[in-house]
């Protein structure tokens, strides 16, 4: 017991001397909340839309008040020709028009619907998409209200969970799953690694102490600094970014636990593998990094991936602890639901644990 | 795999008095190591790396206080404790890797290339160190490709293509093989190689 306790006592002077490591390690959380919170964000604020209208008569005029009034929207004004649309975006003058086909007072009147068109500047699609899904919402909004229309299907959209289509909803758990990943499985496995090339591990081994010590110490200090980081991330995300935490925070932490519990396996088998610095680095990030950015569902959904992609996205962990905390954090659904995502992780971490200690013995001894 | 560090495949070997294929943890806390790179914490400092190593050897408070401070007294780096280890220079490093090595009285300390990259005059201060350790009866187990080095030796062991040729005291060993310096004894050993180095 002695032993452990020197080994952590040391690990911790280590990293603690470490100044920049730790300033990266207990400021990447903050950096990247503020990074996915406030500056990259999926959803699209300040879009100038035109009008293109034969006709500016009072209709007209009422819609274009109802989505000036709207905060994602700036009226910039009329255009007169349907040629001129295309000026409008080239010049950056308009984001979105509004075209109105004729005349559209006579329409109203005879309550055949209206025919209107939205034109949009498709070089960034997702952006072209969401204007046009915003502008039909306020629309169908309109005209629902002023009985307008009231022959054609009206279809009304009801948004849970996150009903002004945050996406700081989704990075956060996005970010959690990141970075205890990268904290842990990274950080523990190059910094065994180090052991190996400095020489240092060889002492370790020939000393009387057990190699579990070695490596129990070895993780000390990253399962603290995980919780630090943990903790921070939902103190910021609670209290910055406004998002609650709906559901159970006990069973949040505990799947986070199981999590960074794996997280540590997985870097400590890399580490068996990996004889030098440079190398444990690379695999963690390629291995580990990248899927969890893209085929977690923490940026892009993974519903729209390829179905061989959704398989394979099966194997990585962050997924699951994604999907989890989504489901507990934001959806606030009971323990029973995030069951499967429980199983899978502890089920991985109890092979990752195995292959490790294994490999770890087999290499070392 | 003296020390344990791998398995023996076969045949029979004994450290200390054990038997290194099945008390290998016995043999373990009998002996000393030191590696040819000087394995300390660089970023720890000269007296944070005595206590880790005596603390692992499982030295009491008192043990670890009184013979680290013995110890950094005898090196003359008293006045460095709380410099980190990256800051001293190699023969220091050297010095301080073995006394380390041989923190906890062990029967056996085995030396891996142990004066590689020091100056001449910093590789006799170690010799000095090692004379003073087997004064203690602390046998030291030295491998070294200085055959200088080797002279200073009780009794050398020389292999070729994995056995042992030669095993003697330096004296014995010039007389076998008719020879003035240990150098060529080794080099006489060396011409029946079966493969170049």
């Amino acid at each position: 017991m002695k032993t452990l306790l020197s080994l952590i006592i040391k690990e911790f002077k280590l990293i603690f001397r470490d100044r920049w490591t730790i300033m990266i390690l207990i400021g990447m959380p903050i950096v990247q909340i503020a990074l996915f919170g406030f500056a990259i964000t999926t959803e699209i604020r300040n879009i100038n839309f035109a009008v293109l209208a034969p006709q500016h008569n009072e209709t007209v005029r009422k819609l274009v008040e109802r989505i000036d009034a709207n905060t994602y929207f700036t009226f910039v004004g009329y255009i007169d020709q349907t040629k001129d649309i295309d000026q409008a975006f080239r010049k950056e003058k308009a984001d979105v028009v509004l075209a109105f086909k004729s005349d559209v007072g006579q329409q109203e009147a005879s309550s055949n619907g209206i025919q209107l068109q939205i034109v949009t500047d498709a070089s960034n699609p997702n952006t072209a998409k969401t204007e046009s899904m915003y502008l039909m919402g306020i629309m169908k909004d309109y005209f629902s209200k002023a009985n307008i229309g009231a022959a054609g299907v009206t279809s009304s959209v009801r948004i849970l969970y996150n009903p002004q289509l945050k996406s700081t909803y989704n990075f956060v758990p996005g970010i959690m799953g990141l970075l205890l990943l990268l904290i842990c499985a990274m950080m523990t496995s190059i910094a065994i690694v180090r052991e190996k090339e400095v020489g240092t591990m060889e002492l370790l081994l020939v000393s009387p102490t057990r190699p579990i010590f070695v490596i129990l110490a070895k993780m000390a200090p990253y399962l603290t600094l995980s919780i630090i980081n943990y903790i921070t991330i939902l103190v910021l995300s609670v209290f910055v970014l406004q998002i609650p935490i709906v559901g159970s925070l006990f069973w949040l932490s505990v799947i986070s636990i199981i999590y960074v519990f794996l997280a540590l396996a997985i870097g400590l088998f890399i580490s068996t593998v990996m004889s030098t610095q440079v190398s444990a680095m690379i695999v963690s990030m390629a291995t580990l990094l990248f899927p969890t950015i893209l085929l977690s569902g923490m940026i892009y959904p993974l519903e729209n991936s390829p179905v061989i992609l959704q398989y394979v996205s099966c194997i990585f962990p962050g997924r699951w602890y994604i999907s989890a905390v989504r489901k507990i954090m934001i959806e606030g659904l009971p323990l029973h639901y995030v069951l499967t995502e429980i199983n899978v992780l502890i089920l991985m971490s109890v092979i990752m644990i195995t292959l490790s200690l294994k490999n770890f013995k087999h290499r070392l001894e | 795999m003296l020390c344990g560090l791998s398995k023996p495949t076969g045949g029979k070997a004994s450290v200390a008095g054990f038997d290194i294929a099945r008390q290998s943890e016995k043999v373990k806390q009998h002996i000393g190591y030191m590696s040819q790179k000087f394995s300390l914490y660089e970023d720890l400092k000269v007296k944070e790396n005595i206590r880790l190593y005596a603390g692992i050897y499982g030295l009491s408070e008192k043990q670890i206080k009184e013979k680290g401070e013995r110890l950094m007294h005898r090196l003359n780096i008293y006045d460095e404790q709380n410099t980190l280890v990256k800051q001293l220079p190699l023969g220091w490093k050297q010095k301080l890797a073995f006394s380390i090595a041989i923190i906890h009285t062990p029967d056996i300390v085995f030396l891996d290339e142990p004066t590689g990259g020091v100056d001449p005059l910093a590789r006799r201060q170690f010799w000095e160190l090692i004379y003073e350790a087997t004064e203690r009866g602390i046998t030291a187990f030295v491998t070294t490709h200085y055959m200088d080095e080797a002279g200073y030796c009780d009794r050398i062991s020389m292999m070729v293509d994995g056995k042992i040729s030669a095993l003697g005291t330096p004296k014995e060993l010039k007389e076998n093989f008719n020879a003035n310096s240990i150098d060529e004894v080794f080099r006489t050993l060396a011409r029946g190689a079966q493969r170049g180095e």
